[in-house]
C-alpha cells in the first residue's frame, strides 16, 4: 500500500505506540505495583517500583474478610442472571426482528436503538418508587430488573444483526420436516448464532459487573453490595487503608480483564456493535 | 384484536401474532422500565413535594423556573458544557490517534494484537476502581505530583482533587482516560472497513499522507464518527460515578454536573420535585441527541 517498507517508519511507530501505551498502561501498572506495598511507601518521595517489603497481605486480608468476599458473591450472582435474562429475551425479541415483518417494528427498533441515549439517572427516582412497589428494594431482583434495560437494546441489536446474517432457509428446513418455530429457533438458530452469543454475553456481563449507580441507590445494607459499591464503601471506611482498596480493585477487575484478554476478538465484536454495525 | 392479528397489511403479507409473542417480554420490560419511569419523572417535575407528600399539589413550570434560576444549577450546567465538549473532544482526537497508530500496515499482527489489548484496557475497569486509581495518582504527594516537579513543571504539590481551579480539569483528564478506547475500537473497526483501493487510487496520483488522510480517511469515516460523538455526548452528560467518587462535585462545587446535581436534589436533600425537573431537563436534552442517534443509525442501515 505504501510501497517499499522502510525500517525507520516502522521504528518510529513503534516507539510512538510504546510511548502512547504509557497513558493507558501506565496508571494500572502503578495500581498493581502499589497493591502490594506497605500503606507509607504507596506515596513515597521519591517513589519506589517494586517495595522492599514486597507481601500479598492486602489481598488475604480482602480474601479473610467474608463481609468483603460477600461483594464478590453477589456481584457473580447478578452478573450472571443479567446475562442469561438478556440472553434469552434478546434471543426471542431478535428473532421477531429478523424473521418477522409487523406494525410498529420500525417504531419498535427506533426506541430500542434510543434507549442507548437514556441517562440512568434521569431514571433513578422513578425506579426507586417501583422498586419499593414490587417489594424488590435491597434485593438482587432491583439490580437484575434495572439492569435489564441498559444490556438489553445492545443485546437485541447485535442478535439482530448476528440473525440477519443466517439464511432464511435454515430455519425454514425444519419447519418443512414438521418442527414448530420454536424448534427451529432453539435447534438451528440457536447454536449457529454461538459467536453473537458470547459477544452479547461479555458485554452484558461487563456492563453488569461495572454497574455503579444503581447498585448505590437501590440497595442498602452491606450484604447486598456489589463489588464496586464496595471498593468505593472501603474509600470511605478505611480511607487511609490504600493497599487494601488497590487490592479489591485488581481482584474486583479481574473477571472482566480475564475475560477481555481470552476472548478479545468476541469482546471488541460487542463494543462496536452499537456504533459500527447494525 | 382479533381483526388486527388476521388482516392483511399493505404489501399483502398476512399480519401475524407470533412475532408479538416473540417480542412480549422485551415488550413488557420497555414498559416497566422505560415508559412509565418517564412518565412518572414527568409527572413528579409537575407537582410539589412528591413522594415526601401524600398529596401532592400541581405547580405547572414552577419547578422548571426554580431548577432554572438556581445559582448551583447553572454552575452545573457550566461544568456539564466544559467536562462534555472537552471530555468528548479528547476522545475523538487520542480515538483517533491511536487508531491510525494500531492500523499500521508497517507491524505484524500478533504485535498489533497485543497493542490493542494495552489501549483498550481502560473500558475494562468500573468507575470505583478508576476513581481510586487516579485519586492515588492525583494526590498531593503522588506520581503526578512528583513526575511533575521533576520534570521542572511544577514547584509545589498541588492537591489536583480538592483545588477549586484545577478539580474539574482532574475530573475531565479521568474521564478523557477512561473513555477514549471505546472510540479507538470502533474507529479501528471502520479503518478496517475502508477499501485499500481508494489509498492506492491517491498514492497513484501523488497524494500525500496527510491528504490522504483529509479527503479518504475522514470523510469514509464520518458516519461512524458521528454516531460516536452523539453516543458519547450523551453518556458524558450523565457521567456521575467518576465524579462522585473523586470529588463529589467539589471542592463547593467546582465539579458539580448535571448528574451530581441531580443526584444530591434527590438523595441528599430529598428536594424529588427539583430533582425530577432538573432530570426532566437533561432527558429533553438526550432525546434531542437520541433523535439524532436514531436517525443517523437508520440512515445506515
Amino acid at each position: 500500500m505504501y510501497g517499499k517498507k522502510k525500517w525507520y517508519i516502522k521504528m518510529l511507530i513503534i516507539i510512538a505506540l510504546l510511548l502512547g501505551a504509557l497513558f493507558p498502561a501506565f496508571p494500572i501498572l502503578w495500581m498493581f505495583l502499589n497493591s502490594f506495598k506497605p500503606n507509607p511507601e504507596i506515596f513515597a518521595w521519591p517513589p519506589t517500583w517494586i517495595s522492599k517489603a514486597f507481601s500479598i497481605r492486602p489481598y488475604l486480608a480482602i480474601l479473610q474478610s467474608p463481609e468483603k468476599l460477600r461483594f464478590f458473591f453477589n456481584s457473580y450472582l447478578i452478573s450472571f442472571f443479567v446475562v442469561a435474562l438478556t440472553l434469552v429475551i434478546s434471543i426471542l425479541a431478535a428473532y421477531a426482528f429478523s424473521r418477522f415483518e409487523f406494525p410498529g417494528k420500525g417504531i419498535l427498533n427506533t426506541m430500542i436503538i434510543s434507549v442507548q441515549a437514556v441517562p440512568p439517572i434521569t431514571l433513578l427516582i422513578p425506579y426507586l418508587g417501583l422498586v419499593v412497589t414490587l417489594r424488590l428494594y435491597n434485593t438482587y431482583g432491583a439490580l437484575i430488573l434495572t439492569y435489564l434495560l441498559f444490556t438489553l437494546p445492545y443485546a437485541i441489536l447485535m442478535m439482530t444483526a448476528y440473525m440477519n446474517t443466517l439464511p432464511q432457509e435454515l430455519d425454514e428446513a425444519v419447519m418443512i420436516d414438521g418442527g414448530s418455530r420454536i424448534k427451529a429457533l432453539w435447534y438451528v438458530l440457536v447454536p449457529t448464532s454461538v459467536p453473537g452469543l458470547v459477544s452479547v454475553g461479555m458485554y452484558t456481563f461487563m456492563r453488569a459487573w461495572n454497574e455503579y449507580l444503581f447498585a448505590l441507590t437501590l440497595t442498602k445494607t452491606n450484604d447486598m453490595r456489589t463489588v464496586p459499591v464496595g471498593i468505593s464503601l472501603l474509600m470511605g471506611q478505611h480511607a487511609y487503608e490504600w493497599n487494601q482498596m488497590l487490592a479489591m480493585s485488581v481482584m474486583g477487575s479481574f473477571p472482566v480483564l480475564i475475560l477481555f484478554l481470552f476472548f478479545q476478538k468476541y469482546f471488541i465484536a460487542g463494543m462496536t456493535a452499537g456504533s459500527v454495525k447494525h | 384484536m382479533k381483526k388486527i392479528f388476521n388482516s392483511f397489511n399493505k404489501n399483502g403479507h398476512k399480519i401475524e401474532k407470533t412475532p408479538y409473542l416473540y417480542l412480549s417480554p422485551t415488550l413488557i420490560l420497555m414498559a416497566v422500565l422505560l415508559i412509565i419511569p418517564i412518565f412518572m419523572i414527568l409527572r413528579y417535575s409537575f407537582f410539589d413535594n412528591v413522594i415526601i407528600n401524600k398529596n401532592p399539589v400541581f405547580v405547572g413550570f414552577q419547578n422548571y423556573i426554580n431548577v432554572l434560576t438556581d445559582p448551583d444549577f447553572i454552575v452545573a450546567a457550566k461544568n456539564t458544557l466544559f467536562f462534555v465538549s472537552v471530555s468528548v473532544i479528547a476522545h475523538l482526537v487520542i480515538g483517533l490517534f491511536f487508531a491510525m497508530l494500531l492500523n499500521t500496515d508497517y507491524l505484524g499482527e500478533k504485535t498489533k494484537g497485543i497493542f490493542r489489548v494495552i489501549y483498550a484496557l481502560p473500558w475494562m475497569f468500573t468507575a470505583s476502581v478508576i476513581a481510586i486509581l487516579w485519586k492515588m495518582m492525583l494526590n498531593p504527594h503522588g506520581i503526578i505530583n512528583y513526575l511533575l516537579q521533576v520534570g521542572n513543571l511544577a514547584s509545589t504539590n498541588i492537591a489536583w482533587l480538592s483545588s477549586r481551579s484545577f478539580a474539574l480539569m482532574a475530573v475531565t483528564l479521568i474521564n478523557i482516560w477512561a473513555g477514549y478506547p471505546f472510540y479507538m475500537i470502533s474507529i479501528l473497526a471502520g479503518l478496517q472497513g475502508i477499501s485499500g483501493d481508494l489509498y492506492e487510487a491517491a498514492a497513484i496520483d501523488g497524494a500525500t499522507p496527510v491528504k490522504q488522510f483529509f479527503y479518504i480517511t475522514l470523510p469514509q469515516l464520518k458516519p461512524i464518527l458521528i454516531s460516536l460523538l452523539t453516543l458519547d455526548f450523551v453518556w458524558t452528560i450523565q457521567q456521575f460515578a467518576l465524579i462522585w467518587l473523586t470529588t463529589g462535585g467539589g471542592p463547593i462545587n467546582a465539579t458539580e454536573t448535571f448528574s451530581t446535581y441531580i443526584y444530591k436534589q434527590a438523595f441528599s436533600r430529598y428536594q424529588y420535585s427539583q430533582a425530577s425537573a432538573s432530570a426532566g431537563i437533561v432527558l429533553f436534552i438526550c432525546t434531542i441527541l437520541a433523535i439524532f442517534y436514531a436517525r443517523q443509525q437508520k440512515a445506515r442501515t
